[in-house]
């Protein structure tokens, strides 16, 4: 804008309106060949915005309200979990065809897990992580687990020298075999950059995630020290005869897309007196699984009897996850 | 114009009358300063709209597939995205080196020219968000991080910390921007109080933004390349460097394409800034590598990785080394006075300062924590097209905000200093 230009609009400000409208219609004149072409350069980027965001509108009628707006949670009533499980039970039937039951499973009062892996006994097998895979509903195609297993050249602990993608026969001479997963940190460092409190420690230990909540920002998978989270970078896909239906709401259930998961402890099993699914499966026994404040459990007694130790254990993330040589 | 008429105009905006009038008045012209130009303001605009709607277009594209469209992994699960915001935030930063002589040290020439160092905070602030959210898992869950609509893990997450940051930061400088154009606007003095303050709290608030930034990063115990007290002062340096860079750049364009002259004493006042910001990160970048290499422990692979590569795997290697030529380059250029002379010298040594720093705070910074994962696993990461896409579209749509913040601050701040 000139001097020009801006004095006139100043003394247009202090005529009367009849005046000023007077004077504004020629500047209207003036400009009006420009105002159409601008106004047609308007409508048609915004047409070319809709073209450009057309692609989002599938997933977007896909949302439902109840999705949208459902809260926390440690928010619901047992009346609004009711509701929200029987949705994505409903879900899970359109999507999948599979019927599956979404259970609560609350942590039980006065109990906190812990784990325990026997490394003299664990021989790489895999069998603990396939059971992963099929108990939680994993993605198919990219073989998730939430379990790893180095494979380690004896003499150190160095995660460096250890292999992921071993594929021949266990176990290899000079070699032992560390199995890996969500430690259950009693100071979990991805909990406490949860931007939105997505991610929590249950009273028994277990943390947890609310799939329903998570923005999907991943800033708990770079605090996280031990690679113990996923995200869901695309929809599982599970064949329906695959589909294990004894699902837990902040558990295996099927997650959606663009949200984090993480080990549980199979707590929609071991909350009600099960073990964990990596622990039935495991042929060797390496794995102790058991209740800490019980005196009387295995877990105890490898404590008591056991030099055990955790990982990376100077982070002070207090992992309640233990390993042992016999 | 007669004083007269000013007194009266003044008066009359005291009352919510004449405020009710005024304002669309003021946005008014605003909106017809904006989309009225030449056939290169056009052409520019037009460019900027395209590759904005290519990036649109991308985005539409990773919300209805899912972020498996891009290239990171469960192993290096931030990339492009989060580098771009990182170095967002800097420029952000960056544009206080305008603010600051010009109040602090009441450099009457600044004054003239401050409102590019806050139209570029706003811009950048606009381009760190969009980073963010193009990089959210959910992003119609959006509203989760809102406080009081959802729930907000404030002060325990660094992240809910950049929330507040950020956004103050953008509404400071939407007010000081906003406030100085309207009472120009209306030929006004702006009054004191409604933003000297601002200003103030604005210079503090550059520093939170990129401190809160790197403490981000800086916080994580289980990622040693950024456990380091020295990134936040290594943020801020290389803040400094970028911004003031950003703004030597957009004057001399001004001036070489819309035959815009700013007054010459800004760009040396902020050549003299880079002149010595530039060494300082240089200086913090060479204390980072002698621990890391001089040591040698566990804790430098990611950067023996960044630099030199690992077991075969070196898909960072170019890019740091070309910002370290770059950035080595650029500071010899900016020592040499005589070098500065020349716009064209100026304007490649500013180039080079400003991709450097783009690398070193960017991809050089965030990819390199990943790589090796956690547990000692290499995973390589290089941007899919859709990043790119998206990347790209996002830098367009914020330059497209700050084109159309000189277009409409200039002719106000000119005729307003004209008036003087």
């Amino acid at each position: 804008m000139s001097q020009e230009q801006d004095t006139k609009n100043r003394d247009s400000n202090s005529e009367t309106p009849q005046k000023r409208a007077g004077m504004e219609l020629p500047i209207l004149g003036q400009v009006s060949r420009r105002t159409a072409i601008k106004g047609a350069a308007a409508v048609a980027g915004v047409a070319a915005l809709g073209v450009a965001a057309a692609p989002m509108l599938q997933k977007t009628a896909e949302l439902s309200a109840a999705e949208f707006m459902q809260r926390h949670f440690k928010e619901l009533t047992d009346e609004d979990k009711r509701i929200i499980f029987e949705r994505l039970e409903n879900e899970a039937q359109e999507k999948y065809d599979a019927e599956v039951q979404i259970g609560d499973h609350p942590p039980i009062r006065g109990v906190r897990f812990g784990y325990a892996i026997n490394l003299s006994l664990c021989n790489g097998n895999g069998k603990c992580m396939e059971a992963c895979h099929r108990e939680n509903n994993h993605d198919r195609a990219t073989q998730q687990s939430y379990i790893r297993i180095f494979e380690m050249p004896v003499g150190t602990t160095d995660f460096e020298q250890g292999n992921t993608s071993y594929d021949h026969e266990v176990p290899q001479k000079s070699h032992y075999y560390l199995p890996v997963q969500c430690f259950q940190c009693d100071n979990p460092p991805c909990v406490s950059v949860c931007p939105v409190e997505a991610t929590w420690q249950e009273s028994d230990g277990i943390v947890v995630v609310d799939y329903n909540w998570c923005i999907g920002c991943r800033y708990c998978m770079a605090a996280c020290p031990y690679h113990a989270r996923r995200f869901n970078w695309k929809e599982p896909e599970i064949p329906a005869d695959e589909v294990n239906p004894d699902q837990g709401y902040l558990s295996n259930r099927i997650r959606p897309q663009g949200v984090v998961e993480k080990c549980h402890f199979c707590l929609h099993r071991t909350r009600v007196g099960k073990l964990p699914a990596c622990l039935e499966a495991c042929p060797t026994g390496a794995r102790i699984f058991g209740d800490l404040m019980d005196p009387d459990s295995n877990i105890r007694w490898v404590l008591a009897n056991k030099r055990c130790f955790t990982i990376k254990e100077e982070l002070g993330t207090k992992p309640m996850m233990f390993y042992f040589f016999d | 114009m007669s004083a007269n008429q000013i007194t009266s105009d003044t008066s009359s905006t005291a009352t919510p009358r004449g405020y009710w009038a005024n304002y669309p008045r003021f946005l008014w012209q605003s909106l017809r300063a904006a989309t009225d130009g030449s056939p290169l303001f056009y052409g520019w605009m037009t460019l900027l709209t395209a590759v904005a709607l290519v990036g649109v277009n991308g985005w539409a594209h990773q919300y209805a597939s899912g972020m498996i469209v891009t290239h990171m992994t469960d192993h290096v699960s931030w990339g492009l995205y989060i580098a771009n915001f990182t170095f967002g935030v800097g420029l952000a930063a960056g544009g206080v080196m305008m603010v600051i002589p010009a109040y602090l040290y009441r450099n009457r020439a600044m004054h003239d020219v401050v409102i590019l160092g806050e139209l570029l905070a706003v811009a950048a602030i606009i381009i760190c968000t969009l980073f963010i959210a193009v990089d959210l898992g959910r992003p119609d869950r959006f509203w989760h991080i809102i406080p009081g609509l959802g729930r907000f893990n404030w002060p325990i997450s660094m992240l809910t910390w950049d929330v507040i940051v950020l956004n103050g930061y953008l509404l400071i400088n939407l007010h000081i921007c906003g406030y100085l154009l309207y009472t120009k606007f209306q030929g006004r003095t702006p009054n004191r109080w409604w933003y000297i303050p601002f200003v103030f709290l604005s210079i503090i608030w550059a520093i939170s933004i990129h401190t809160v930034t790197a403490f981000l990063y800086q916080g994580l115990g289980g990622r040693p390349f950024w456990n380091t007290a020295l990134l936040a002062p290594r943020f801020l340096a290389s803040a400094f460097v970028s911004g003031p860079i950003f703004l030597i750049l957009t004057m001399l364009i001004l001036k070489k394409i819309a035959g815009i002259q700013l007054p010459s004493q800004a760009i040396k006042l902020l050549v003299q800034i880079v002149r010595v910001t530039i060494l300082i990160n240089l200086l913090m970048v060479a204390s980072e590598l002698f621990t890391e290499f001089y040591t040698g422990a566990a804790h430098s692979v990611h950067a023996y990785y960044l630099f030199f590569g690992l077991h075969g795997h070196n898909a960072l290697v170019p890019w740091i080394w070309t910002a370290i030529v770059l950035n080595v380059l650029a500071a010899i250029f900016f020592l040499n006075r005589s070098a500065l002379e020349s716009p064209t010298w100026l304007t490649i040594a500013c180039l080079m300062g400003l991709v450097g720093i783009w690398i070193e705070k960017g991809m050089g910074l965030i990819v390199p924590g990943f790589v090796p994962s956690t547990l000692h696993q290499i995973v390589e990461y290089v941007p899919s097209l859709t990043e790119w896409q998206i990347t790209a579209g996002i830098w367009a749509f914020g330059l497209m905000v700050y084109s159309v913040g000189l277009k409409i601050a200039i002719p106000i701040f000119r005729a307003a200093s004209h008036d003087e």
